[in-house]
């Protein structure tokens, strides 16, 4: 039994173990990949924070974030956030992450979409990957356990509490409980469901997400998914709002610039996304910007753009659409990050810790995961303090019937097939812009797809380093999130933010609300409730 | 297009085979899923962020070291795991050495710090920052193959990172940890470089370590012990020079 368990070791969990560990808790780090190869490392443009008030003030940075939020989030949550913003900021510097610098050896800021100010710090424009290894860096000095792929299977919860998780070490295809005072999942957010269409790492399938849904920990504002306008044509790969940032255009197949590019990023992926199904297309527009500031400050735009679609940015412009991206909604903290079971924690992408709203501005997710990882550790780790000893319960050999009978299952119907329409499905029909019509069709589409599973296997019946089968129990968690998704989209008769219905084209104050999806009693309820 | 891939699994009887694939992708990752998902889902590979920052998805491409989501592949390419590193399964080797390694050398900040520091310092350490742990470096140093105890390619390069860096406050013990088994028993060779898929240069920063480790007073083991023995015969080489 360990005193904390981390679920997760992207920046949240690294945060949240470095300050549990220096606040006196014994931590045990697990995650399905290795912390470097985490999604925090793909983070490019920046992290936010008010640091020097001459010209920024931390009101506005709440004000900039609440506006976006579309009013969807507690001003006391962001005010924490926006109030800690400059620490964390300072403690990273002082961790040695290489933050740049302006000529009087301040931390230089870029400005972003949704905000007048320049407030983005950033390390060229590899930021999250200067800021993983780091922390990383940290976790060895201060000797945090890790047990590196090992994937969630599910939480341990009895009678609401819960009392640790159980994993299948990927190495060598056992099961293994473990059990803890406290839990802390941060396995990051779901956007990741849309696979094909979306910027996120391939290892992001909202298992956390879905795990929590099974164990009744309550999920909140499924629906508000956020799409990045610029991806890389094809792959999908994300070419940072730091390109924009520093003065790139968007313009359309008649050159054209049709959107001003530092609107919030559901006002400007919208505007693209009308472009591209009325058949234009978009490009982003580069060339009219020093060659020498791309090389120093977009080196890694520069690169992407070649190397995926052999286009050098510097001379020709660059086709783009948009992608799932980042989830604002997830799993429902309080303001101590505390989820409705008891001695369960959430923080980074995989909570809805009332910040984004129905719109997360850029740089604000790194900001979240530190500050919130940080404080999310020492409340966990005090939580745990109180505790003298927990229950274990016995839930290995169900799990090991579960995987056998995954095992055993005919292989008719390629999975990976299914994967592939899924993800299309999704993004056509759960998309940018919704209706209810094309709502209705996927949630059939899903339940279509369950009634075919008993047929679909795995070929790979080896035990060590299955990823057959953990693409299975992805695929599992993929199909269960997205049906969220659906559902509560379809319950939110409203546009707002990231979430447009076609029927329903304006915010309604009926819906200042948050929705949630919850299953009690082995009952999936979605509904709506106050703002907290 | 046709591609070969070495295989490896130690639950089966025939643990090593080389296996070729018929596949319409020209980008190694992508051909890589494609042939997990429709020929053999067998087929095991790490991967993670597409577009070559989480380092996870090296393997080697006819014998250099590649980022697989990064390369183009050509008929008849032969893809194997990396080398000098067990090998899990197919194309997925142990990487936990990473941790003891970079632990072993203390590379980090010791103490935290906020001395101000200017645009200059921050370009210093700049490159050295940009590594992704994608172990390609180890794979292809001929040291690392026949000693499994050297701080290798990337450990040095991190080492220096935070010797560069002005926060540290003591850089005597980071250098002190890389003497033996270290800066001194890389050939400089430049392989390591060679294969780097962020430009960075290892064998320049261990060549800059060695430096920075004689102006604090170090001296090169290996020397002193050659010194002695077998002075005439390598007279001012690096006496692990090939
Ligand atoms: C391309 C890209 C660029 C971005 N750029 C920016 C930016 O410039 N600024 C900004 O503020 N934000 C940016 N973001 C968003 C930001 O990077 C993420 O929101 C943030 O990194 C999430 O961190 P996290 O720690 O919550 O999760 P992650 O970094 O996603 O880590 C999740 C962890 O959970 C583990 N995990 C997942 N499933 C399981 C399982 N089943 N079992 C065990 N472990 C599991 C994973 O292994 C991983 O360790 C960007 C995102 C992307 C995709
Ligand atoms: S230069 Fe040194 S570290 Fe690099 S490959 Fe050669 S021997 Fe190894
Ligand atoms: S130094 Fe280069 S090759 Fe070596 S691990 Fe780092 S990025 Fe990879
Ligand atoms: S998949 Fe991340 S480096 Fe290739």
């Amino acid at each position: 039994m360990v005193d904390l368990l981390i679920i997760g070791s992207g920046g949240a969990g690294l945060c949240a173990a470095l300050s549990a560990k220096e606040n006196g808790c014994d931590v045990l780090v697990v995650s399905k990949t290795y912390p470097t190869h985490s999604q925090t490392v793909q983070a490019q443009g920046g992290i936010n924070a008010v640091l020097y008030e001459n010209d920024d003030d931390i009101n506005l940075h709440i004000e900039d974030t609440y506006k976006a939020s579309c009013r969807l989030s507690n001003k006391d949550n962001i005010k924490t956030l926006c109030e800690n913003a400059k620490d964390s900021v300072l403690w990273l510097e002082s961790i040695g992450v290489p933050f740049n610098k302006d000529e009087n050896s301040k931390i230089k800021q870029r400005k972003f979409g949704g905000t007048n100010k320049k407030r983005t710090c950033y390390s060229s424009d590899y930021t999250g990957l200067k800021i993983i290894h780091t922390l990383f860096d940290q976790c060895i000095k201060n000797k945090i356990d890790f047990k590196n792929e090992y994937f969630l299977i599910d939480l341990i919860v009895e009678n609401k509490k819960c009392y640790g998780a159980i994993f299948l070490d990927i190495k060598t295809g056992k099961i293994e409980n473990i059990y803890s005072k406290s839990t802390i999942l941060a396995t990051g957010g779901y956007a990741g469901v849309y696979s094909n269409n979306t910027t996120n790492s391939l290892s992001n399938c909202a298992d956390g997400t879905a795990a929590a849904l099974r164990a009744g920990v309550k999920l909140s504002n499924i629906e508000f998914v956020q799409f990045h306008p610029t991806a890389l044509e094809n792959s999908n790969i994300l070419i940072s709002e730091s390109a924009r940032g520093e003065g790139a255009y968007l313009v359309d197949s008649k050159n054209k610039r049709f959107i001003d590019e530092l609107k919030s990023r559901d006002e400007v992926t919208k505007a693209i996304y009308e472009k591209l199904i009325n058949k234009d297309k978009v490009y982003l527009d580069l060339r009219h910007l020093d060659e020498n500031k791309i090389n120093k400050l977009l080196p890694q735009e520069k690169r992407i753009a070649f190397e995926y679609t052999n286009i050098d940015i510097t001379k020709e412009l660059l086709p783009i659409n948009p992608a799932a991206h980042y989830s604002m909604g997830g799993i429902k903290t309080d303001k101590n990050f505390k989820t409705n079971i008891e001695n369960l924690y959430a923080c980074g992408e995989v909570a809805q810790s009332s910040i984004h709203g129905a719109n997360r501005l850029g740089g604000n997710s790194l900001i979240e995961i530190i500050t919130f990882g940080k404080k999310a550790g020492i409340s966990a780790s005090n939580n745990s303090k109180n505790m003298k000893s927990i229950k274990n319960i016995e839930s290995i050999t169900s799990f090991e019937n579960k995987i056998e009978n995954i095992y055993n299952l005919p292989n008719k119907i390629n999975f990976y097939e299914k994967k592939d329409l899924l993800a299309n499905e999704l993004f056509e029909k759960v998309g940018i812009i919704k209706n209810e019509n094309d709502l209705d069709d996927f949630i059939n589409f899903i339940d279509n797809l369950n009634s075919q599973l008993p047929n679909m296997g795995i070929l790979d019946k080896s035990k060590i380093y299955n990823k057959n089968l953990i693409d299975f129990l992805e695929f599992l968690n993929q199909i269960e999130i997205s049906k969220i998704i659906a559902l509560c989209s379809k319950q939110r008769k409203e546009s707002r933010g990231s979430h447009n219905r076609l029927e329903f084209k304006n915010i309604s104050n009926e819906y200042e609300k948050y929705s949630y999806a919850l299953i009690e009693d082995e009952l999936l309820k979605i509904g709506f409730e106050e703002i907290s | 297009m046709k591609i070969k891939i070495k295989r490896y699994n130690q639950e089966l009887i025939e643990k090593n085979s080389i296996d070729e694939f018929e596949v319409s992708n020209t980008n190694l990752l992508k051909a890589l899923i494609q042939i997990k998902q429709y020929n053999d889902s067998t087929l095991t590979f790490r991967c993670g962020c597409k577009s070559g920052v989480c380092g996870s998805c090296a393997v080697k491409v006819n014998g250099l070291e590649k980022l697989a989501c990064r390369t183009k592949i050509n008929q008849n390419d032969l893809i194997e795991p990396l080398s000098n590193i067990n090998i899990i399964k197919d194309l997925v080797i142990d990487v936990s050495h990473e941790t003891f390694l970079l632990d072993k050398v203390k590379s980090y900040i010791d103490i935290n710090s906020n001395k101000e520091i200017n645009q200059e310092d921050i370009e210093k350490i700049d490159l050295q920052s940009n590594c992704i742990l994608c172990n390609s470096c180890y794979s292809s140093c001929p040291i690392y193959s026949i000693n499994k105890d050297f701080i290798g390619p990337f450990a040095l390069t991190r080492a220096l990172r935070y010797v560069d860096d002005k926060k540290l406050k003591d850089k005597k013990e980071i250098l002190n940890n890389i003497q033996t088994n270290g800066i001194w028993d890389c050939t400089l060779c430049g392989t390591c470089s060679l294969v780097c898929p962020q430009s960075i240069d290892p064998k320049a920063d261990i060549l800059k370590l060695q430096n920075i480790s004689f102006q604090e007073g170090f001296s090169n083991p290996n020397l002193n012990n050659f010194d002695m023995n077998f002075d005439y015969e390598f007279d001012g080489f690096n006496p692990n020079g090939f």
